[in-house]
């Protein structure tokens, strides 16, 4: 370490075991999440985004209290939930929100009862708080087999159903007339999301899943007009924020109150939203220029 | 009269949604090249027909023919299509070239190796519809008449035979109407592509329409320009007297005298005497 970065990171920083699996952990997700991010904005899916994040919350105190792991929480959850709404698939104009609100309402009444009982049989606060805001640093390595093979899948459902996917997001109506199944694609689209918005949950928390799933997606898409290239910054866009995320928050250790720590998703959050208002001033400087 | 060359044959088509009588026994036929105009108010099913042409919406009667096939399978693949015009999100992530290139193989799944011979045949398409020198600019941020020829190249890539163009005139300035109307008269000429396109107003068309199908509640007369927009054949059509007027070369269609009826659309308020030759 050079000497002018020393102070930058607290000691035992690269040796530590949990910062090399949370960082890990978080460039694979935050890759899963930016590639099907692209495709949530352009089909302004975001509300089905933040409602699997928030349903996560129905799936991760489930599991508290089957005693399994969250991710399985995360994961099973968010699948009902997709099959729910393609069940209850109200196919007209802006009726996708209609389904996608019914079925998280339902969802987070679920949740008021399981994180209740939670609190109660188990008498700690600490699931609540965990399932909600996550902890990079709470992933334990026995979890790091199925989050590789969940990415893999994600990964390689949006990969498979590409260029579909990019026609009928661009207008349903074309793809329809050009023999697209739009209502299979999308189907196979919503299994991703949910996938993607699980391994979201289990690295930054269930609510704030949303922020690694749009905020990477919405900056890069300002900043590049072409698809793959969105897709590729947008992932690379969501691990520059995770792994600053971590070193800020390992580092927060030594503020105040010192030997705390702040929440890592605190940082991640914070920094999607700062990169989100940067990646506007490209735009604003040509429309500037332009206006002269 | 429909000859067994013909690409697109519609045979006494009905078609019901939700009780309502949307298409009345429709009939037509479109020969290979041919520029065919769809003339109709709004409401006359000129929607509802392409999408039964499509295959997307089924008829209660009658039959679709394309190219010899039905619409289903085959068929389909020799049907280009452009939708009215639709709003795209100045933020979409996506050129104008590459939505052309998403017209070769969107149906396909994976993700498309770049290739030498698939940028030829973008920038061949670009280069047909005058696309070139926004090719590279976002789609969602190009004016009504570019987004139009993009979409016109995004159909043309796929080779097709037949050409449906829904109301591709509306919310065009008259300049890039009258380009638009240009572009595809040529591509049915130089690519022996026929030409099917949708409109209210049939006066952009008229020098350069082969046939016309004028549609009206649901009911069609189709034939060449002469035949079919006369104040006889269009008063049946129509249900009520109708006088066809032409004013310098433009077709004016208004209710006849002593008739109130609304003309779904079509209804125009002249003075009783002055405007014509």
């Amino acid at each position: 370490m050079s000497h002018f970065l020393t102070p930058l990171f607290a000691p035992g920083f690269f040796a530590s075991n949990a910062v090399a699996l949370a960082a890990g952990v978080g460039a694979i997700v935050a890759i899963v999440t930016g590639v099907v991010g692209v495709f949530t904005v352009m089909r302004g899916q975001a509300f089905a985004g933040e409602a699997f994040g928030d349903i996560g919350t129905t799936g991760g105190s489930g599991a508290f209290l089957l005693g399994v792991g969250p991710l399985w929480g995360f994961v099973v959850g968010n699948l009902i939930a997709a099959s729910a709404m393609e069940m209850i698939g109200i196919q007209r104009p802006r009726g996708r929100d209609l389904a996608t609100g019914i079925v998280l309402g339902a969802a987070i009444g679920l949740a008021a009862l399981f994180l209740y009982l939670d609190s109660t049989q188990r008498s700690t606060t600490g699931a609540t708080v965990t399932i909600l805001f996550g902890s990079v640093f709470a992933i334990s390595s026995s979890t790091l087999p199925l989050i590789i093979a969940l990415s893999l899948l994600a990964l390689a459902l949006v990969l498979l159903i590409y260029r579909p996917l990019l026609l009928s997001s661009v207008s349903a109506e074309v793809a329809a007339a050009r023999g697209i199944p739009v209502r299979l694609i999308g189907a196979c689209y919503l299994i991703a999301l949910a996938l993607a918005t699980a391994l979201a949950a289990i690295t930054i928390g269930a609510i704030l899943s949303t922020a690694l799933l749009i905020g990477p997606a919405a900056s890069a898409l300002r900043l590049f007009k072409r698809p793959f290239h969105a897709m590729l910054a947008a992932g690379a866009i969501g691990v520059a924020a995770m792994w600053l995320g971590i070193v800020l928050a390992y580092d927060s250790f030594l503020w105040p109150p010192a030997g705390r720590g702040w929440p890592v998703s605190f940082f991640v959050v914070t920094l999607l939203f700062t990169i989100y208002l940067l990646s506007g001033l490209p735009g604003l400087a040509r429309r500037r220029r332009s206006e002269r | 009269m429909s000859a067994p060359e013909d690409i697109l044959t519609v045979e006494g088509l009905d078609v019901q949604i939700s009780g309502r009588h949307i298409l009345d026994g429709v009939s037509f036929h479109i020969a290979p090249g041919q520029f065919t105009g769809l003339i109709g108010a709004n409401g006359a099913g000129k929607t509802t027909l392409f999408r039964v042409i499509l295959g997307l919406q089924p008829a209660s009667a009658g039959s679709v023919l394309i190219g010899g096939g039905g619409s289903r399978g085959r068929g389909r693949e020799l049907v280009g299509y452009v939708p009215q015009k639709f709003l795209l999100d100045p933020d979409l992530p996506l050129r104008a070239r590459d939505l052309v290139a998403l017209g070769l193989d969107a149906n396909r799944l994976g993700v498309p190796r770049p290739s030498r011979s698939r940028r030829a045949l973008v920038e061949q398409m670009l280069d047909a519809v005058g696309a070139g020198p926004f090719a590279d600019t976002r789609v969602g941020r190009l004016s009504g008449g570019e987004q139009q020829r993009i979409l016109i190249a995004h159909a043309l890539i796929a080779r097709p035979r037949l050409l449906l163009l829904d109301e591709p005139l509306a919310n065009l300035d008259l300049a890039s109407a009258h380009d638009v109307v240009a572009l595809l008269a040529s591509i049915t000429r130089e690519q022996n592509i026929a030409v099917l396109i949708s409109t209210h107003e049939i006066n952009p068309l008229l020098g350069v329409m082969d046939r016309v199908v004028y549609l009206a509640a649901g009911r069609a007369v189709s034939g060449s320009t002469s035949e079919v927009v006369r104040a006889d054949v269009l008063s049946e059509l129509y249900g009520h007297h109708v006088d066809v007027l032409d004013v310098h070369g433009r077709v004016l269609i208004v209710a006849g005298a002593g008739d109130e009826s609304d003309l779904s659309g079509h209804h125009l308020a002249l003075p009783a005497s002055g405007i014509l030759p």
